[in-house]
Order: C-alpha cells, then structure tokens, then sequence
C-alpha cells in the first residue's frame, strides 16, 4: 500500500516539475500554444480514460458535450455579458446534468451500440450548432470574447499555459484518487464483467453514470476554455472526428493508464503539426501511423512500455 | 397529396437502397469478424470515384464501373490481410481505432490519387422521369432499386445453396467448429472483406449520376450504413436491408413534411429511438453476458 501511495505521489511530482520546467524549452509563441492545446486534449482524454478504460464504456460523441459547453459560454459571455467563470460552471452543470439524464439509457447499450448511440448524440448535437445560425452563427463559427477573472485578463499562450498546466495537474490527481478509491475498484470490476459485479453487489449503473458525467464535465469545462482561448468557436469542434480524435489518444496512449492518456494527448496533438510538412500526404500517413500503432501495441505505448520494462528487467534477475 | 407523398417514397426508397447496401456491408465483415468497418464508406467513394477516373482515362463506361469495383475488392482484401488479420484478439476499441485509421488513409489516398472536386457520372438510360400517380421517378433511381433488389436475391442464393456461401454462414456462427470441420477461417474473411467492399462499391456507382461523389463521400453514407445495420441489428442481412430502406424512407419524408436542414439528424433521432426501446436494434439476436 505505501509503494502504491508513493509511487502516485512520485508520479505527480514529476508531472509538476515537467510542466513547471517545460517553459523553459519552449521559444516562440506557436510552441506554447501546442502546449496549452494538448494540455486541453490531456485533460479531456483522462475524463474519457476513466469511462473507456476503467468503466469499459465507449464514447463516440464527447466532442458533443464541448461544443455545448463552448458555445454556452461564447453565447452568454460574449453576447450577454456574462462574467466567465460564471459561465464556465453554468455550462459544466448544465452539461453534467445532460450528461446525467441521457446516462441511464445509453449506457444500458453495449459495444457497438453503444458506440452507434453516443456517435448519434454528438452529430446531432453538431448538426444543430451548425443549422441554428441565428444562435451560433451557423457553419462560420462566431468570435468569443477573452476569458477574464475580475480585473484580470488572460489572453497570450504564455498566461493560458499556466492554468491549463494547473488545470491538467488536477485533473491527473483527482484521476488517481478515483482509481484508487472504492469507486475505482467497482468501475474495474464493472469492465471485467458487468454481471459478475453486480452478482457481488456492485451498483454498476450508479459507477459507469457518475464516470459519464464526471467526463462530460471535464470536457465541458475545456470546451468553455478553449472557445475564450481560440477567441472563435464552429461546429467542427463538436464533430465526430474531434470526438474519434480523443478516443485515439485514450487508446493510444494506453487504456486504463492515466499517463497514457496524457501521453496519447501529447503524440496526436503533436502530431499533425509535423506531418503538415507533408502536405498532400498528411492524412494518408496519419491514418497509416494510427493502423499501424494499433497493430503492434494494440494495447497501447504506455502499458506496452510498462510490459517491456518488466520484461527485461525480470530477464536482467534471472541472469544473476 | 398523394402525389406529393409518393414524391417522397420514391427518393426515400433510393437511398434507402443505398444505405441498405452499405449496411449489408457492415453486415457481412461484422458476421464474419466481428469487426464494425467504419472504412465501409471508402468503399462506396471508391466505386463513384474510380468509376469517374478510370472513365476519364477513355475506358468505356460499363467497364470503368467494373474496374472500380474491382480497385474497391483489392482494397478490402488488402484491409483484412495487412490490418485485420494481423491483429488477433484485439479488443474492439482497438479495431474500430484501425479501420478508422484506414478509412483516413483510403481518403488521404482518393485525394492525392484522384481530386477534391465533386464529379458525377451519366445516367445509365436518359433523364427523362418517369410519371406514377402524379409523381415522378427519374430512370436512375429505377436502376438503383433494381439492381438493389438483384443483389439482395443473389446474396440469398449465394447463402443458402453455395457451399462457399454456408461455409461464411458457418463461420459467422461458430468460428472454432467452422475450423474443425475443415472450413478455411482465414478466406472466409478475406472473402468477406472484399464482397462488402464490392457491394459499397457498386452503391457508390449507382449513387452517383443521381448526388454526385467527391473524396470525402464516404463519411456520411458509411455513418448512414452504419444506422442501417445498427437499427436492423448488427449481424443480421435482412435486419441492414429493412433498416436502410426504413432510414432512407423516414429520412425524405422528415425532410420533406418536417425540415430539410434537419434531413442527416432525421436518422440518427430514429437509431436513439429505436435503440432506447430495443437495445439490440429490430431484428438482433438479445445476447448474453459470458460471467
């Protein structure tokens, strides 16, 4: 148990040093803003690890739940002059309510169903966003004002980065906390068979719909940041592919690894960027890369990683 | 009245012809794998598409079609020998994630091969509509229920009086007792894999004089395909064909009695729906948890 405990602290020490010290490697104004959006992706990502990787339940339509969140905040702050905050937590209860209601049925489906069902909600959420032009300025998006806090006003990559980097922090620690806590356990039982944990008395509807809507709200609250962070908003953010995106980097980086799914955030965030370079290429080699990851760590980098790790170092014990 | 709503039917029943031969897709990797092909969609771009270049490089039409056809059964091929095959127990995230991934490659491919205009392709016998009841239905959309209907009745006879046919069949029930009595696992997929990349393929053929096709037409038509075989219940032939032309048929008229901004929601309103009351769509086998 103490190994356990240290070995968590130990983790998020070393992500609080890297985020404190990643400033100092990164030049320009491009590279932070890389930064804070793979921040935001990281902590939408550890939301849907929890669900996908813990609960077992796939999510094809998280990207919903940020476009709602974002255009909340864009329509009420810039239009109406809410303060921003104030917008932020509307959107995440409203979003978690939502999230709640629409829970009970959805995740009564399995498997492929479940994926159909969540791909469904999320498209329809972006078709909407994108015919209620006279609300969210239809497929041209509308312009956001800047996030402030009182007098307070964040507006360059340099500043975001330090809430994102604050931001994703929390959402790693409150992440472990819950794997290790009762509610972790009953969600790992519910993934390795949803009967048998209900056989030993796990509530296993009462475990995936909290996991739901604790992810729903973690991608609403970055939804909410990014539309004063981008300063524009547009349906594409809702789309499927945005939500496909996530559950790359979930799978990516490893499912039921939380530093995997920071790690997935990094990889396909960074990613494209290099690619660009390839031009009309881009997508091919993208798709190429995603097969072929998936093929040779269908498991993931972070556990795969993990597995290699144990195996050389049993082989180094067994050669003493 | 009538002949406003007979209006409707007719381009309902069109695509819903479309979507049931992409569902059918979906149907035939999913019995054989139990993998969901979201690259399904690519295949039905790469029969309009093909079609449209191997055309414009002075093939004659009907054969152009047929090479198309042709360029889509080699990709499938090439989907299950070099991805699927190569993943064995992986979990279903896992899959979907690798013909997602092959799905942007194909298009990534289609753009650089091909372009990123919009092109169609001729009517296969004139333009001139046809008069029903005060309606009118173009020649074209008569070709795709025809040869829908053609289709349907030969994957009828393929499984159930061919032996290669009752060996997919098998497999689809039984993998491990299909092995043991001799059928070889690995073809039947292969096999698979190419006949619904050749069925998308020729929906994308059909489709295309009438909603002309571009590289990325695949998306939303694989999605619509995809509700078809949900709505019918994965796995289940007659379940995608009753489910694309349900779709397709309740898609025109919302779009025509309701909105037709709202015509894309129209089907995946009907898939929550239908899902919210039977969990495992109209005509799917209730499964059971293994503890």
């Amino acid at each position: 148990m103490r190994s356990v405990l240290s070995s968590r602290w130990a983790g998020l020490l070393l992500l609080a040093v890297v985020i404190a010290l990643l400033p100092l490697g990164l030049k320009n104004n491009f590279q932070f803003d890389i930064a804070v959006r793979i921040g935001f992706n990281a902590i939408v990502v550890i939301g849907l690890n929890l669900l996908i990787g813990y609960a077992g339940q796939i999510s094809l339509g998280h990207a919903g739940f940020l476009g709602l969140a974002a255009y909340f905040s864009a329509i009420t702050v810039t239009r109406y002059g809410w303060p921003p905050l104030v917008s932020l937590l509307a959107a995440a209860t409203l979003v978690g309510l939502l999230a709640f209601i629409i829970a009970r049925p959805v995740l009564r489906l399995k498997g492929h169903y479940l994926a159909m069902a969540t791909l469904g909600l999320g498209i329809i959420i972006s078709i909407v966003l994108n015919q209620e032009a006279g609300l969210t300025g239809g497929p041209d998006g509308m312009a956001v004002d800047p996030f402030t806090i009182g007098a307070f006003k964040l507006v360059k990559a340099r500043e975001w980065y330090w809430l994102v980097g604050a931001l994703l922090w929390l959402a790693v620690w409150l992440s472990l906390n819950l794997i290790d806590s009762p509610v972790g356990r009953a969600l790992r039982a519910v993934h390795g068979s949803e009967v048998a944990a209900e056989v030993v008395g796990v509530d296993t509807t009462r475990y995936k719909v909290m996991v739901f809507v604790l992810s729903a709200v973690f991608a609403s609250v970055v939804g909410s940041l990014q539309a004063h962070y981008v300063s524009f908003i547009s349906p594409q953010q809702a789309g499927f592919f945005q939500s496909v995106e996530w559950v790359i980097m979930v799978v990516l980086g490893g499912m039921a690894s939380t530093y995997g799914a920071v790690i997935g955030a990094v990889i396909l965030t960074a990613l494209p960027q290099v690619l660009t370079a390839l031009e009309d290429y881009e997508h091919m080699i993208f798709g190429l890369i995603m097969m072929l990851v998936m093929i040779l760590l269908p498991k993931g980098i972070v556990p795969s990683a993990g597995a290699l790790l144990r195996r050389v170092s049993s082989k180094a014990e067994g050669g003493k | 009245m009538l002949g406003e709503f007979l209006q409707y039917l007719f381009s309902g029943l069109t695509s819903g012809a479309i979507y049931a031969l992409v569902g059918l897709g979906f149907a035939l990797i999913y019995n054989a794998s139990h993998v969901i092909n979201f690259a399904q969609g690519e295949f039905v771009m790469l029969g309009g598409m093909g079609t449209v270049f191997i055309a414009a490089a002075g093939v004659p039409l009907p054969l152009a079609g047929l090479l198309a056809v042709l360029l889509a059964t080699v990709v499938g091929f090439a989907l299950e020998k070099l991805a699927v095959e190569q993943t064995r127990n992986a979990s279903v995230v896992t899959l979907i994630i690798i013909t997602i991934g092959a799905s942007i490659f194909v298009r990534g491919g289609a753009q650089v091969a091909f372009d990123k205009q919009f092109h169609t392709l001729p009517s296969f016998s004139g333009d001139t509509p046809i008069n029903i009841l005060g309606a009118t239905i173009t020649p074209q959309s008569l070709w795709v229920l025809g040869i829908t209907v053609v289709i349907v009745l030969l994957l009828q006879y393929f499984f159930t009086r061919t032996l290669l046919g009752k060996a997919i069949l098998a497999t689809s029930h039984n993998p491990m007792a299909a092995r043991l009595v001799g059928i070889n696992v690995n073809a039947i997929l292969l096999m698979s894999f190419g006949l619904s990349a050749a069925l998308g393929a020729v929906a994308g053929i059909l489709i295309t004089p009438i909603t002309s096709t571009n590289y990325e037409v695949g998306i939303m038509l694989g999605l619509k395909g995809f509700c078809a075989a949900i709505l019918g219940g994965l796995g289940s032939g007659f379940g995608a064909i009753a489910g694309g032309v349900i779709l397709g048929v309740a898609e025109a008229l919302g779009a025509g009695y309701i909105s037709s901004e709202y015509k894309d929601v129209i089907a995946f309103v009907i898939i929550l729906a239908a899902l919210f009351f039977m969990p495992s769509g109209l005509f799917g086998k209730r499964g059971t948890d293994r503890v």
